[in-house]
């Protein structure tokens, strides 16, 4: 068979292939987080490689995306001020600074920030054990790998995430502040009692809930790839570049999702 | 005589490569079996799938009269803990000092005893107190091997699986982690199955020696009959030639 058809079939066989391998790819995160999560729960409990989990992803996250939230808040609030005042609306600085920070841009730069730094930890880390034999090690030595390496992790991701979401709303919001008090003349008290008016329990909630979501999916995604990876050197690098682009990609879907779900209507 | 370990038609593929084509083996209790064959000839899948790190596609593995193909969850973990295992590349864990990865799969008790524990498995690969603190990292290749043999036989294993046990050491050292290993499974009476292409090591080491090779064993006996084996590939390995039936497959310009 030749011409047109073959080609047109060549083309469906690619597209078949492509969309084969992403079901394929798909099935097999969801089989491994089904494992993770069913693990997790069961004896037995590994509460000191938790609490240096939420140490290494938590309180050393902290500055990063503090300083993260800090300066967005600042610019976004000069943003606001410039494109309002082109309606006469630089009023509205305070009021739309806290709904964008809190129902978007703290959780989600927040969890940007965290997965290019955890997630290619976890990678790296696990990757390197997998292809050094550690984790084969540690399945002789009588210790579910599931549960002493992966589980630590996803819950301490999905615990601290929130924390460290929180304080990034709290620094983007203060940016924001002080750069509307300090460069736009800005009344202080003013400024807050119209940024606490305009915060609504719904843009707390949602936040919490998709930084909790963001931080499975970094810890995932990081797990993940690592503990998958082989080929030596180049297979962790591999591992570690998927893991990042991968958290990035899901963390910025889930919070489309996110947001349609709970302020669409 | 029963078999420890009994292997009949076991088949291992990764995609459209065979590497274990049919393999059948048995190794007694308290036997020291070496497995030889030349790189990536399926050695380390074969002990792999023995332990259950890999799955068969086909065949049997019996240990101690229990079919062990197809266990999972607790019973797959019941399996494991019969065996310790000497990998490769030491496979000691970096973040955690010698002690630890020496106590690691102890049963949980005070520091001070898992430590002690530790100190007490680490003299009997000729190691002092005074690497008890260090990492990995800060060891040599020789002592990781040292670590890591005492991290296997620190829980009393009824079997140990050294997979290339000697390779990466200069002669001498090869020669102290042979000694040690004939000592350890002659003293704690473990049934042992080593996989190297050291004949250093297969002189030392071996009650019975087997080949593997495309994807079977070819040939099996005791140690003694090696350079009287009959058969070209166990001939051409043993002596280390590069002329025979097994050929290398070398790209020339």
């Amino acid at each position: 068979m030749t011409g047109p058809l073959h080609d047109l079939l060549g083309v469906l066989q690619a597209i078949g292939r492509f969309v084969l391998a992403g079901l394929g790819s798909i099935g097999r995160l969801a089989i491994f987080a089904w494992t993770v999560l069913s693990r997790a729960v069961l004896p037995p409990y590994y509460p000191a490689r938790l609490v240096e989990q939420m140490l290494v992803i938590g309180y050393f996250s902290l500055p990063v995306v503090g300083l993260t939230a800090l300066f967005t808040g600042s610019a976004l609030a000069q943003q606001i001020y410039i494109g309002g005042s082109r309606f006469n609306a630089a009023s509205t600085v305070p009021a739309v600074t806290v709904i964008g920070i809190v129902r978007e841009l703290g959780p989600v730069l927040g969890g940007l920030m965290v997965a290019g730094r955890v997630a290619s930890a976890m990678a790296a880390e696990l990757g390197t054990m997998r292809v050094t034999e550690q984790i084969d090690a540690l399945s002789t030595l009588r210790t579910d790998p599931y549960r002493y390496l992966i589980g630590p992790r996803v819950i301490a991701a999905v615990l601290v995430m929130p924390v460290l979401v929180l304080v990034s709303n709290v620094l983007g919001v203060l940016g924001g502040y002080t750069l509307a008090v300090q460069r736009l003349g800005f009344n202080p008290a003013r400024y807050l009692t119209t940024t606490m008016q305009y915060l609504k329990t719904d843009d707390v909630v949602s936040s919490m809930v998709k930084a909790a979501v963001f931080g499975f999916i970094i810890a995932l995604m990081g797990c993940y790839h690592g503990f998958h990876s082989s080929g030596g050197a180049a297979g962790v690098g591999r591992a570690t570049t998927n893991a990042v682009v991968s958290a990035f990609i899901l963390i910025l879907l889930s919070n489309l999702i996110i947001t349609v779900i709970v302020f669409g209507s | 005589m029963t078999a420890k370990i009994s292997l009949r038609g076991v088949t291992k593929r990764f995609g459209p490569k065979v590497v274990l084509n049919g393999v059948d083996l048995d190794v007694a209790a308290g036997e020291s079996l070496v497995v030889i064959g030349g790189s990536g000839t399926g050695k380390s899948v074969l002990i792999k799938t023995i332990l259950g790190l890999l799955r068969a596609d086909a065949g049997s593995i019996i240990v101690d009269g229990q079919e062990v193909t197809g266990l999972r969850g607790a019973a797959l973990a019941a399996h494991r803990a019969r065996f310790g295992m000497l990998f490769q590349g030491g496979a000691l864990f970096d973040s955690l000092p010698v002690w630890r990865n020496v106590s690691f799969a102890l049963p949980g008790g005070r520091t001070a005893e898992l430590r002690a524990a530790a100190l007490d498995n680490l003299a009997r690969v000729g190691l002092g107190a005074d690497v008890a603190e260090l990492r990995p990292s800060e060891l040599s290749g020789g002592m990781q091997k040292r670590v890591a043999l005492a991290r296997a036989i620190a829980v009393r294993p009824e079997i140990l699986f050294f997979d290339e046990p000697t390779t990466g050491l200069d002669p001498i050292m090869a020669d102290v982690i042979n000694d040690l290993i004939v000592e350890l499974v002659r003293e704690l009476k473990i049934t042992a199955v080593t996989i190297t292409h050291d004949m250093a090591s297969v002189r030392k080491i071996a009650d019975r020696v087997a080949m593997l090779y495309d994807g079977r064993i070819i040939w099996s006996g005791p140690r003694a009959a090696i350079d009287a084996s009959g058969n070209a590939y166990v001939d051409q390995f043993v002596g280390g030639r590069a002329e025979g039936p097994i050929q290398m497959q070398l790209r020339r310009a």
